[in-house]
């Protein structure tokens, strides 16, 4: 692989003056035209891992670097954030109801005095998120617009300064279902077009098979299991991820392994490998017997060191 | 006789830019034990139909047709005899648990009110059946004295269906009721629903815009576009094969998992769900459909029969069984 | 795309512009009680322009009323009396509406300016920057108003501008309080973390998307201290703080008082000025709260 244009290193985020992890010790590579879907519930982290990846949230360790140039504060962020967009889960609240839609997506022209006629510059770049003829869109209000056209705005928004990166926060959760293909296809076509690589944060694994290259599962502010989207959805190794896919209602055949407990707290980190009070295999007894419990319950875990795509998190895997 | 019966239901709201027709149309039974899904996008009119089951729509909205809660017309009942079929006969769990529960008061002593409304009981009685009702939510009987903000999603969903049992309704009308929960939470809140549904002969109408939530619940499933049911099935057939094309785009935006058809290729439909103050001429559906030919921008066809136990309103059903 | 050649991006704000201004109005226009708000606030606004032009401020000095009728009821000639030293209770009424209107004005600017500076900075960048503000804006909203006006009155002299500048800084608090807490909303906004992520700088997000957000608020709250500013004037003036060498609606009360006209009846040197102040007072507060819910999308009802 040739130089990837993400690699997040050892990144921790905290919150409450450190009393919560939100992102504990996270490592990820993104390379040039691949798409990687981060997977898990609320409260797993993986909102905050991709804010902090844009400097909306500051790190509290380790590092992360576009492109190879590590993301700093001060005069290098606004050309990072030129390489960097952002796309987010609720279209109508990202964009201000005063702006008008040339606004919306002339404003990150504005920031970073992208040279060009800017009319010209925001007609292309909505005709190209689908919004065609685009002169029939400028003038209006973001409330006058579907929410699905309102994704495209912001779609838009962030391809009109040619980004290396687009960062996508649950980018089809509010859409309706027939809408919801047709966004997840634009985001792909860019992919192919532009060679834009492509984090998009999901609770949805339907989206990850969709348009994913990679999967990554996280739970409690770390990554269980990450590995090619084939490997991990249709051979998932980490009972979390196992329990994930079974209880999609479209998988028919796999028992339904639905985990009790609410959805886990970063406030209150269990010991040894955090997924343990939920663990099937600690419940079912599974782990008494392969002799891993006493792991389970004390040994804290990190993905295994690489040896392949498909890596885990799991004592019972390396059992 | 079905517990719940829509007849030609039509429901019209008035708004300022004239009247707005959510509900054009809409038949549909349910019966004991039964559970039917509605699915749809937003505006196909599905929220409206619960509204209207217990008459909550705003003031001045028109509806004609009939609705027959055990053979009684709602429409026909007086005042005092419709407060005691709300919520005895029929109860609905609403979306947006957070915002159907007064923050300000203790879940338990919510639930008790609505005991206490519409049964002879003493308050002592009332609290007690509370209890049972949480720990047959799935909930501890002690989170009663819990206020909502001090519950999870999912916990204060199940204290909603808790309430929306309070009074043993016959039908229970489960309006998204999973639709801001985690997955997990999800398949938990969608598994207690189907077990009360066995436990307690409850029949259900359960509407999402989630149609593959559907496909596994629900025997029979309804997939509403612009205020009509445009198919009807058995769920996991309507689901696996769709006669309508409307029906076929919203399967195929759920992707199979391990589906190479869908790998790297999400499906989606072209166009905005409709406008219901300003439908498309003929089959609201054409301008979207990829199907259509030049006689659906003026004929709008109704539900026709594709197969046994199978219908749909399409031009292109009767073609395929001539 | 090729006309979108020749088009300008200010052609697209003017139009917009357009068509806010054309909504405004529309709204304006459905509510009756506050157009006649906006009818009576306009008169006064003009005659007090227009006094220099039909009166002679002199008239109304004391040298100059010597052959003037003393306490001449309403008539013909004099529309509203005179007073205790001939002098015409309607051109004093006149004048002093110069002197209550920009007092209000001026001060409401003060405050304005203040509150707003002051309410953005603590609501946008928090932390201590909000702590230490908000304490001093605590500080100022205990401070007992007349006593703290008495003071400062004696200490800077009897001017217009003392009295613009101690109302000024006595009444921004409020509105400090209240632009914080609707910065403190618009800054959880999540197209100001789009802005942010889309490069922009603080600059860039306080001038395009929190100070167009807070602007009708401000302006409406405006519309509400500009009477609180008057009456305030009033109120110094009638306690004898006013600027002596001019007349204002608190001014001519405060001298009515002195000359016993409510005692003696005469009720013409008292009543015009009272009845000004509450006509406009009034005015300001009615076509104030109207603009509020027009420009507040939170009080609007959809």
């Amino acid at each position: 692989m040739s130089e990837p244009v993400l690699s997040v290193t050892n990144v921790q985020v905290q919150f409450g003056g450190g009393s919560v992890r939100a992102v504990d010790t996270v490592s990820l590579e993104v390379g040039r035209g691949e798409v990687v879907a981060l997977v898990g519930e609320s409260g797993c982290g993986k909102t905050t891992l991709i804010r902090s990846i844009i400097g909306l949230e500051p790190l509290a360790a380790g590092s992360i670097a576009v492109e190879g140039r590590p993301v700093g504060r001060g005069r290098g962020l606004r050309a990072l954030r030129r390489k960097v967009q952002m796309i987010f889960q609720d279209p109508t609240g990202a964009l201000n109801p005063r702006h008008s839609i040339y606004e919306a997506v002339a404003e990150g022209l504005r920031i970073h005095k992208v040279k060009g006629h800017e009319p010209t510059l925001v007609a292309e770049a909505l005709a190209s998120a689908g919004l065609r003829p685009p002169e029939r869109y400028l003038r209006r209000f973001p409330h006058e617009l579907s929410g699905g056209q309102r994704q495209r705005v912001l779609i838009a928004a962030a391809m009109a300064l040619g980004p290396t990166l687009l960062l996508a926060d649950e980018p089809v959760a509010s859409l309706d279902a027939s809408i919801r293909g047709e966004i997840l296809a634009l985001m792909r076509s860019f992919v192919d077009t532009r060679g834009v690589s492509i984090v998009a944060v999901t609770h949805d694994l339907g989206l990850a098979w969709n348009i994913a290259d990679r999967v990554a599962v996280m739970y409690l502010g770390r990554i269980v299991e990450v590995g090619p989207t084939e490997e991990v959805l249709r051979a998932p190794k980490h009972p979390y991820t196992q329990a994930l896919l079974s209880v999609v209602p479209e998988i028919e055949g796999l028992e339904q392994q639905i985990l009790t407990g609410e959805t886990p707290d970063p406030s209150r980190m269990p010991s040894g490998c955090r997924f343990h009070p939920r663990c099937p295999l600690v419940a079912s007894g599974e782990a008494e017997r392969l002799g891993i419990v006493d792991r389970c319950r004390g040994v804290d875990l990190e993905l295994e060191p690489e040896v392949g795509a498909h890596r885990v998190a799991c004592h019972a895997v390396r059992a | 006789m079905s517990v719940l019966e829509l007849q030609d239901l039509h429901v019209t709201y008035r708004s300022e830019g004239g009247p707005v027709p959510a509900v054009r149309g809409v038949s549909l039974s349910l019966e004991r034990g039964d559970t039917v899904g509605l699915a749809g996008e937003s505006g196909c009119g599905k929220s409206t139909i619960a509204a209207a089951v217990l008459r909550l729509l705003p003031k001045g909205t028109e509806v004609s047709g009939k609705v027959l809660l055990d053979g009684e017309d709602v429409y026909a009942m007086k005042p005092g005899r419709l407060r005691a079929v709300r919520w005895t006969s029929a109860a609905i769990v609403f979306q947006g648990a957070l915002h159907s529960l007064n923050p300000v008061r203790r879940v338990g002593n919510q639930i008790e009110e609505a005991i206490l409304l519409h049964t002879a009981v003493s308050p002592r009685a009332a609290r007690t059946r509370t209890g049972e009702l949480l720990v047959k939510v799935g909930l501890p009987a002690d989170r009663a004295q819990r206020y909502p903000h001090q519950l999870s999603g999912g916990q204060r969903q199940r204290v909603l269906i808790a309430l929306a049992l309070a009074c043993d309704p016959k039908v229970l009308i489960a309006d998204e009721p999973t639709t801001a929960l985690d997955v997990m939470v999800q398949a938990q809140v969608l598994a207690l629903l189907e077990e009360l549904q066995r436990e307690q002969g409850l029949s259900l109408l359960f509407i999402t815009h989630d149609l593959s939530v559907l496909t596994t619940t629900c025997e029979r499933l309804a997939v509403m576009y612009a205020g009509r049911i445009v198919e009807q099935g058995p769920g996991r057939e309507v689901f696996a094969q769709p006669h309508h094309p409307y029906t076929r785009a919203l399967a195929a935006a759920f992707p199979t998992i391990g589906d190479p058809a869908s790998r790297m290729n999400p499906a989606g439909l072209a166009g905005d769900p409709p406008d219901p103050s300003a439908l498309p001429s003929g089959c609201p559906f054409h301008v979207r459909c990829a199907v259509a030919t030049a006689e659906c921008s003026s004929l709008d066809v109704g539900l026709r029969v594709a197969a046994p136990g199978r219908s749909a309103a399409c031009v292109h059903v009767e073609a395929a069984h001539v | 795309m090729s006309d979108l050649a020749q088009v300008s991006p200010r052609a697209f704000r003017w139009a917009r512009r357009r068509a806010s201004a054309a909504g405004f109005w529309r709204s304006l226009r459905r509510d009756k009680l506050a157009l006649t708000s906006l009818v009576v606030l306009v008169l006064f606004v003009v005659l007090a322009v227009v006094a220099p032009w039909v009166s002679n401020r002199a008239d109304f000095n004391v040298i100059n009323t010597g052959d003037n009728p003393v306490w001449a009821k309403p008539s013909g000639q004099y529309l509203l009396g005179t007073d205790n030293y001939g002098r015409s209770v309607a051109l004093q009424v006149l004048w002093g509406a110069r002197v209550s209107l920009f007092v209000g004005v001026a001060a409401t600017v003060l405050t304005i300016v203040l509150g707003t500076l002051v309410g953005i900075s603590a609501g946008f960048f928090g932390g201590w920057i909000d702590a230490v503000l908000m304490r001093i804006t605590d500080w100022f909203l205990v401070i007992p108003f007349l006593p703290f006006a008495i003071v400062l009155a004696s200490v800077l002299g009897r001017s217009l501008w003392n009295i613009v500048f101690v109302i000024g800084i006595t009444s921004w608090p409020s509105t400090a309080r209240l632009v914080r807490s609707q910065v403190l909303s618009l800054r959880e906004r999540l197209y100001v973390d789009r802005a942010r992520a889309l490069g922009g700088g603080r600059a860039h997000i306080i001038g395009r998307h929190i100070l167009p957000n807070v602007t009708p608020l401000v302006l409406a709250s405006t519309t509400l201290a500009v009477p609180i500013s008057i009456l305030t004037e009033t109120t110094l003036a009638f306690l004898g703080l006013g600027d002596p060498t001019d007349v204002s609606w608190g001014g001519i009360l405060d001298q009515a008082r002195t000359a016993a006209a409510v005692t003696t009846n005469r009720w013409w040197y008292y009543l015009p000025p009272g009845v000004a102040i509450i006509m406009v007072v009034l005015a300001f507060t009615i076509f104030g709260r109207a603009l509020e819910a027009i420009l507040d999308p939170r009080l609007r009802d959809r």
